[in-house]
């Protein structure tokens, strides 16, 4: 072993709230896993606490969450209080799914990373990945 | 929209099917003749399941509808009906979809936000207040908690004065196909199962002209599979709730009448028109010889099949306007009872008044203007959609082989099989509409920049009407009498425990003004939650 392997990216895809809708978190947990991330999918219906722990026990390098019932503000909300209290502050956080335009300054504003409303080609999230992890970890 | 094999030019469609340049005679006979075709009206029904269809009766018009409060609901539904909607179709927040009440911790931020928010019965009294249920015919969008809704219904309207046993409407009721898309499970696969047995046996006794289940190849559809697997797996799903309503000693022609199917249109027209009537034969096929159906009945494939959202970009949205079009043509072109298409702008927002008009109108302009109701069957006897049909048949046969080869539907369902299968053809057709390979107008080709887009109008969440409705849901409970839905609620559970047909149970708690959350903890009690198989 020449020990100079790279740990690959850990990414959690999270189905916030009571949202059915998993086509897109499913294909988007794909795209992920075939750019060579480590892919944790939380199955539906997970609360902001337990996107959290989840985070913190897997020590994950990105949070996706994939919202299309248009609950993601007041989630991210909650969501965004608890990753402070367990000083998650580092992860970079995405979101995707049904998300209006008039909602991407809101949540860049709560601190997601980066919004990928519909009509995002996959390779631009795996993209956007590379290029911002290892800047959020040293911005923290 | 239909793949080419790069080395011979050959072109299939979704359901793997060649489509070839030129059909003649010879190529109808090769895949079957027609045996299978008959007449309308008469086994086995590929032509459509009355001998006169439009003629007789045009599609009801169906629009999905629904949010926030019940009071904004009423007003939405009215609005609808006022515009020449002949059918209401209910949509449900996902509070109530999953068995939550409004002030639940889960329900912060969703209450009427997908749909109406339903606590407990007196919401239903407000929601269809001043609506005729004779003439106009409701379907209910709901399957996690579709015994409770479907017991506050027939209360409703049996407090009304309707007679159940002449009351008509439908409920979606498909808990299979929630575990493969769409996600709003509340119990296990197999007491959920029960569930779903429990309302068509009660409804069979005591609201005999009620649809208690909509089998929905739609959402598995919406979820990856494609056409010919959509119609196989509703037919597996419909089977294994067949099979269980038989096994309680109930006889096919008792409830058989009363399945009802929701199905998916969008791709390849002449695919989706050999799709429905290969369903048809097919299920008459199966109902009649499978199930020893003697009432012909039994053997319809009675639908709603609309215009899906699968089909419809985010990308030049008004673009959908014309794609709902030829959706719905492909609908009436198909002989489905009713009609309903997911608006234009979707992919965005829930429908605005504006855009879920357009999409009654689109359907009535195929009714007023076009001559879709004047002839039967109308693209029967060509040579091209009559080897399809035979062939779509075909196909149907072979997946559901597949399905009983691999232990059946509910075995496949359980262990998260059937869902990795299709969200793993999800993943390939987004790699193939990302490549290019599948065209999708607008998303791959004829693209505009952003700033050129139209703009979408949003429907409005309204944070007041939320408090509203756990104002009104804290009001109903201070208002009943507590120790009769104690004794209601505990006689659920124990009937629950006994393996027992809920449905009076439900019926009674809801009489009492027992919550939507209360009654489905009082089954939780006894069947628990529902674990996710994560395949994907």
């Amino acid at each position: 072993m020449s020990g100079a392997k790279k740990k690959p990216i850990k990414i959690i895809i999270g189905k916030p709230g009571l949202d059915g809708h998993d086509v897109g978190a499913k294909v988007v947990a794909r795209a992920m896993m075939d750019a060579g991330f480590e892919v944790i999918y939380t199955g539906l219906r997970k609360s902001p606490g337990e996107i959290a722990q989840l985070a913190l026990d897997e020590d994950a390098d990105v949070i996706g969450l994939s919202s299309l019932a248009g609950s993601h503000i007041p989630f991210c909300k909650k969501l965004k209080s608890l990753l402070d209290q367990y000083g998650l502050k580092e992860k970079l956080w995405l979101i995707g799914g049904c998300i209006p335009d008039q909602d991407h300054a809101e949540l860049l504003d709560i601190g997601v990373d980066g919004v990928f409303a519909g009509g995002t080609r996959l390779d631009d999230i795996v993209d956007f990945i590379n290029a911002n992890v290892n800047e959020k970890k040293e911005a923290s | 929209m239909d793949t080419a094999s790069p080395e011979d030019n050959r072109v299939f469609n979704e359901s793997g099917i060649e489509v070839k340049p030129l059909y003649g005679p010879e190529d109808v006979e090769a895949s079957g003749g027609i045996e299978m075709l008959g007449e309308p009206g008469q086994y086995p029904f590929t032509r459509g399941i009355h001998k006169e269809m439009y003629r007789k009766r045009p599609w009801t018009m169906r629009q999905y509808a629904g949010f926030g409060n019940p009071v904004d609901t009423n007003q939405r539904f009215k609005y609808l009906i006022e515009n020449g909607q002949t059918g209401l179709n209910v949509a449900f927040d996902l509070a109530t979809q999953t068995g939550l009440d409004s002030d639940d911790v889960m329900a912060e931020g969703e209450v009427g936000r997908v749909g109406m928010a339903v606590d407990s019965l007196r919401d239903f009294e407000i929601a269809f207040d001043g609506i005729d249920l004779e003439k106009i015919t409701v379907a209910l969008t709901i399957n996690g908690s579709a015994a409770i809704l479907i017991a506050m219904y027939l209360a409703m309207a049996e407090k009304r004065g309707y007679d159940l046993k002449k009351l008509r409407g439908t409920a979606q009721n498909d808990i299979l196909k929630e575990f493969i898309g769409r996600g709003t499970w509340v119990f296990p696969v197999e007491p959920s199962v029960k569930l779903v047995g429990d309302t068509i046996e009660y409804c069979a006794e005591h609201a005999p002209k009620y649809s208690p289940v909509s089998v929905c190849g739609y959402h598995i559809r919406e979820s990856g599979c494609n056409p010919a697997e959509e119609m196989a797996y509703a037919f597996c799903i419909a089977k294994a709730y067949a099979d269980d309503v038989i096994s309680r000693g109930l006889k096919v022609d008792e409830f058989a009448n009363r399945l009802s199917y929701n199905l998916n249109i969008f791709g390849n027209i002449f695919e989706q028109v050999a799709k429905f009537r290969a369903g048809r034969g097919l299920w008459a096929k199966i109902i009649k010889e499978d199930y020893g159906a003697e009432d012909p009945k039994s053997m319809w494939l009675r639908m709603i099949a609309g215009g899906g959202g699968g089909g419809l970009t985010y990308e030049q949205a008004e673009v959908n306007i014309m794609r709902g079009a030829y959706y719905a043509l492909i609908s009436a072109l198909s002989g489905a009872q009713t009609m309903a298409l997911c608006s234009y702008d979707e992919a965005y927002t829930i429908p605005t008044e504006y855009s879920a008009r357009i999409s009654l109108r689109t359907m009535q302009l195929l009714q007023e203007e076009m001559g879709l109701c004047e002839t039967v069957d109308p693209l029967a006897g060509s040579y091209y959609i009559e080897t399809m049909t035979n062939q779509m048949r075909a196909r149907m046969e072979e997946i559901m082989a597949e399905v009983d080869a691999e232990g059946g539907i509910v075995e496949m369902v359980k262990d998260g099989r059937i869902q990795a299968k299709v969200s793993s053809q999800a993943y390939d057709m987004t790699r193939n509409i990302e490549s290019g390979e599948f065209p999708k107008v607008g998303v791959n080709c004829y693209r505009v920049d952003k700033e050129d887009e139209h703009k979408v109008e949003f429907h409005s969440y309204s944070e007041a009407d939320t408090r509203l409705q756990v104002d009104s849901l804290r009001k109903v409970r201070s208002e009943r009498d507590d120790a009769v839905v104690k004794s209601c609620l505990d006689q659920l559970t124990q009937d629950a425990k006994d393996g027992k047909n809920a449905m009076p149970a439900i019926m009674a708690a809801v009489k009492a003004y027992a919550t939507v959350g209360e009654m489905t903890n009082a089954m939780i009690e006894v069947y628990g939650h529902y674990e996710e198989p994560i395949r994907f």
